[in-house]
C-alpha cells in the first residue's frame, strides 16, 4: 500500500515527459575529455545539468558545488550530491588532488579572485576545464564599433547588470594559463557546438580549455 | 498535496529486561524507553524513519495528545501527512532518550535496587549510549533498517552516530544544524548551566526528589542561558530590541526590559517541566559527544565506516553549531567520498531555525525525504 503511494508521488514529480534535456555545448566537450568512473567536482554546478550526464553516461563520482538555492534545490531532485558553498571560499574543503577533473563551466568569467580559483582547481584535482563565452567573437566587436557593450545569447546581460566581471578572450585565457603554471592540454573554440576551424578567436562563442598543473 | 498533523497520538512504553552496557562502564539493568510512531509501517519494513531528538525535546515529535490538545509534537511542522517527512509514505518513530525525564528510565525513575529515585546515582550516558538503546527497541519494532535517521543538533549528533555504530542498519542520516564535537565555546556554556543547577541550595546534590523540592532557580538559569544561544542576535533585536515593558527606567533590578521578561517566562515555564539531573545529563551527552576522539581527532577516518547518504543542512545565523562545523563533517565525507549534500539555509533564527518552518529548508528536506521514497519503491 505504502509503496504503491510513494511510486505515485514520485510518478508526479517526474512524469512530465519532458524530452532528454540537450546538454549545453560546452557540456558536451567537457564530458568528453572526462574518464569513465572518474571523480569529478563541477563548480557552480547549476541545476546539476552536468553532473547527472556524467553520471549517466560515465558512472563519474561527482560533488557539485552551488551557492543558489533553487539550483541546490534541483540538484537533491535529481539526486545529486550537491554543497551549497561559495565557490571562491567554498574551495578549502576539499583536500589537495582528490578529484580526478575538476570542472568550470561558464563561470570563470564571473570570479572576482580569477587566479585564486585556477590555482585551487589545480590543487584539488589532476586535471581542470573551464569554459567561458569567447569576448572576442565578432559580434561583440561590432557591437562596439557601433558604441555599444555587446549583449548575446552566451553573454546575455547588460553592462549594469552583469555578474561577467572578468570576461576575456581564448587568447588572453593561455596567457594567464601560462603565467599560473598551467599547461594546457586540450581547447575547442565552439560556436552552435560545432568547433571552429576557420578564425576561430573570432567566430567562437565559446571556448572551453583543458589543463593540468605542471 | 495537502499537509497536516498526524492527528492525535499515543505514547507507548517498551520495557527492556537485558542489560545495557554504558560507555562510562557501568550498567543499567532494565530500563523503559518512551515512543510514539506515526504512519505504517510496510510490509518490506523499509519505510521507517528514525527522530532523534535534542536537550529538551522528547518522544512527542508530532502530533497532538487528545487529553492535552495544547501538546503539539516539536517537529510537527516537519511530520506529517504531505509534510517534508511525509506520514503517508514513512513510518516514523520518536523515542524519549534515556536519562530523559519524559518517561523514559531516567534521574527520576526509581532505582529498583534501592527502591529509590536514581537522583545522582544515575550513570551518564552518551550519544553512543543512546544509538545503542534506539537500536534495540527498532529490533523489537522489527527495523532491522531505517531509510533514514534524523535529527536536528544533539538529534543530529545521534543520527551521525547511527552511521558510525550501526553502518548497515541506515540508509540516510540526515542532520540539522549540528556540529561533530562541542567547541570550547559550547561546552563552557553547558557548564554554566550545569553549575547554575548545582548550585542552587534546593539541588541537594542531585537527591532533590525525596526532600520534595526542585531547584527551580538554578534550572531557570540554565534555561535561560541556553535560550540565548539558540536566538541570533538580530533575531533577539527584532524581537526585543531596547523596549522596555515599564513607562521608564524604574532604576532597579526587576524586569523591565522585554528580553529579560521573554527569558524569565521561558526559564520559568522549563522549570515547571524539566528535570535538573537530565539537564546534566544531556548538556555531558553534548559536552562528550566526539567521535574522531577515538582517531585523535581524525574525523575522516572516524566516518570512514558510514554507508549511509547524508543531507547535512545549516543555518547562516546559527552562532551555536555555525555553517563552518556542519562544513567539518561534509570535508570529512567528501574524503570518504560518501554521497553528501550539504545545504546553508539563509535564515535569521539562529539555531532554533532547525524548528521552525522555512520554505527553503522544509523544500529542500522535502526533497530529501522525496528520493528515500522514490528510491524504496524502486
Amino acid at each position: 500500500m505504502n509503496v504503491a503511494v510513494a511510486r505515485s508521488a514520485y510518478a508526479e514529480r517526474s512524469a512530465p515527459a519532458a524530452p532528454m534535456p540537450t546538454l549545453r555545448d560546452d557540456l558536451r566537450q567537457i564530458a568528453a575529455w572526462i574518464a569513465d568512473n572518474a571523480r569529478v567536482l563541477d563548480l557552480g554546478c547549476g541545476d546539476g545539468t552536468l553532473m547527472a550526464y556524467l553520471r549517466e553516461s560515465r558512472a563519474a563520482r561527482v560533488y557539485g558545488v552551488e551557492i543558489d538555492d533553487e539550483s541546490v534545490l534541483h540538484c537533491v531532485r535529481r539526486r545529486l550530491s550537491v554543497i551549497q558553498a561559495d565557490l571562491e571560499s567554498g574551495l578549502r574543503m576539499f583536500p589537495d588532488q582528490m578529484f580526478d577533473t575538476v570542472v568550470l563551466s561558464q563561470t570563470l568569467q564571473a570570479m572576482h579572485k580569477t587566479e585564486a580559483v585556477l590555482h585551487e582547481m589545480a590543487r584539488v584535482g589532476r586535471q581542470g576545464i573551464v569554459s567561458f563565452p569567447n569576448f572576442g567573437h565578432w559580434r561583440h566587436l561590432t557591437s562596439l564599433l557601433a558604441g555599444r557593450m555587446p549583449v548575446s545569447p552566451q553573454m546575455p546581460y547588460q553592462w549594469y547588470d552583469t555578474p561577467n566581471v572578468h570576461l576575456c578572450t581564448p587568447k588572453d585565457f593561455e596567457i594567464l594559463a601560462g603565467r599560473l603554471g598551467l599547461v594546457i592540454t586540450g581547447r575547442a573554440l565552439l560556436a552552435n557546438g560545432q568547433p571552429v576551424r576557420v578564425l576561430p578567436n573570432l567566430r567562437s562563442k565559446l571556448a572551453v580549455y583543458r589543463f593540468e598543473p605542471k | 498535496m495537502q499537509s497536516g498533523s498526524v492527528g492525535f497520538v499515543t505514547p507507548r512504553t517498551m520495557r527492556f529486561e537485558e542489560p545495557l552496557e554504558l560507555s562510562s562502564g557501568a550498567r543499567i539493568a532494565d530500563y523503559d524507553l518512551c515512543y510514539e510512531t506515526y504512519g505504517t509501517l510496510n510490509a518490506a519494513r523499509d519505510n521507517a524513519v528514525l527522530i532523534c531528538h535534542a536537550l529538551n525535546a522528547s518522544h512527542h515529535v508530532a502530533g497532538r495528545y487528545a487529553d492535552q490538545p495544547g501538546q503539539v509534537g516539536w517537529w510537527d511542522n516537519m511530520i506529517g501527512p504531505g509534510q517534508p517527512v511525509d506520514t503517508r509514505r514513512f513510518f516514523v518513530v520518536g523515542v524519549n532518550n534515556l536519562g530523559s525525564c519524559f518517561g523514559s528510565t531516567g534521574p527520576m525513575s526509581v532505582n529498583p535496587a534501592t527502591g529509590r529515585p536514581y537522583g545522582a546515582s544515575f550513570p551518564v550516558v552518551t550519544v553512543e549510549d543512546w544509538v545503542n538503546a534506539q537500536a534495540r527497541l527498532a529490533d523489537r519494532l522489527g527495523i532491522a533498517r531505517f531509510a533514514a535517521v534524523m535529527g536536528g543538533s544533539l538529534g543530529a549528533m545521534q543520527a551521525l552516530s547511527w552511521t558510525i555504530q550501526y553502518p548497515e542498519r541506515i540508509g540516510h542520516c540526515v542532520a540539522i544544524a549540528t556540529a561533530p564535537r562541542l567547541s570550547a565555546q559550547n561546552i563552557a556554556f553547558n557548564d554554566v548551566a550545569r553549575t547554575a543547577i548545582r548550585s542552587d541550595p534546593d539541588f541537594h546534590g542531585g537527591d532533590y526528589y525525596s526532600k520534595g523540592v526542585v531547584p527551580r532557580g538554578g534550572l531557570r538559569v540554565a534555561r535561560m542561558i541556553g535560550h540565548i544561544t539558540y536566538l541570533s542576535d538580530d533575531d533577539m533585536a527584532e524581537r526585543f530590541g531596547r523596549l522596555l515593558r515599564t513607562p521608564d527606567y524604574a532604576f532597579g533590578y526587576g524586569v523591565e526590559f522585554e528580553v529579560e521578561s521573554y527569558l524569565r517566562y521561558q526559564g520559568d515555564k522549563f522549570a515547571e517541566y524539566f528535570d535538573a539531573n537530565t539537564y546534566l545529563l544531556i548538556t555531558r551527552a553534548l559536552d562528550y559527544f566526539d567521535p574522531a576522539r577515538a582517531f585523535g581527532g581524525d574525523l575522516v577516518q572516524a566516518l570512514a565506516p558510514a554507508q549511509a547518504r547524508f543531507l547535512l543542512v545549516s543555518f547562516t545565523t546559527d552562532w551555536r553549531f555555525p555553517p563552518a562545523r556542519a562544513r567539518e563533517i561534509v570535508e570529512a565525507l567528501v574524503v570518504n567520498e560518501r554521497e553528501v549534500t550539504y545545504a546553508e539555509i539563509d535564515a535569521p533564527h539562529g539555531h532554533d531555525a532547525f524548528l521552525l518552518e522555512e520554505p527553503r529548508y522544509h523544500r529542500l528536506v522535502g526533497a530529501y525525504f522525496n528520493n528515500i521514497a522514490a528510491e524504496r519503491a524502486r
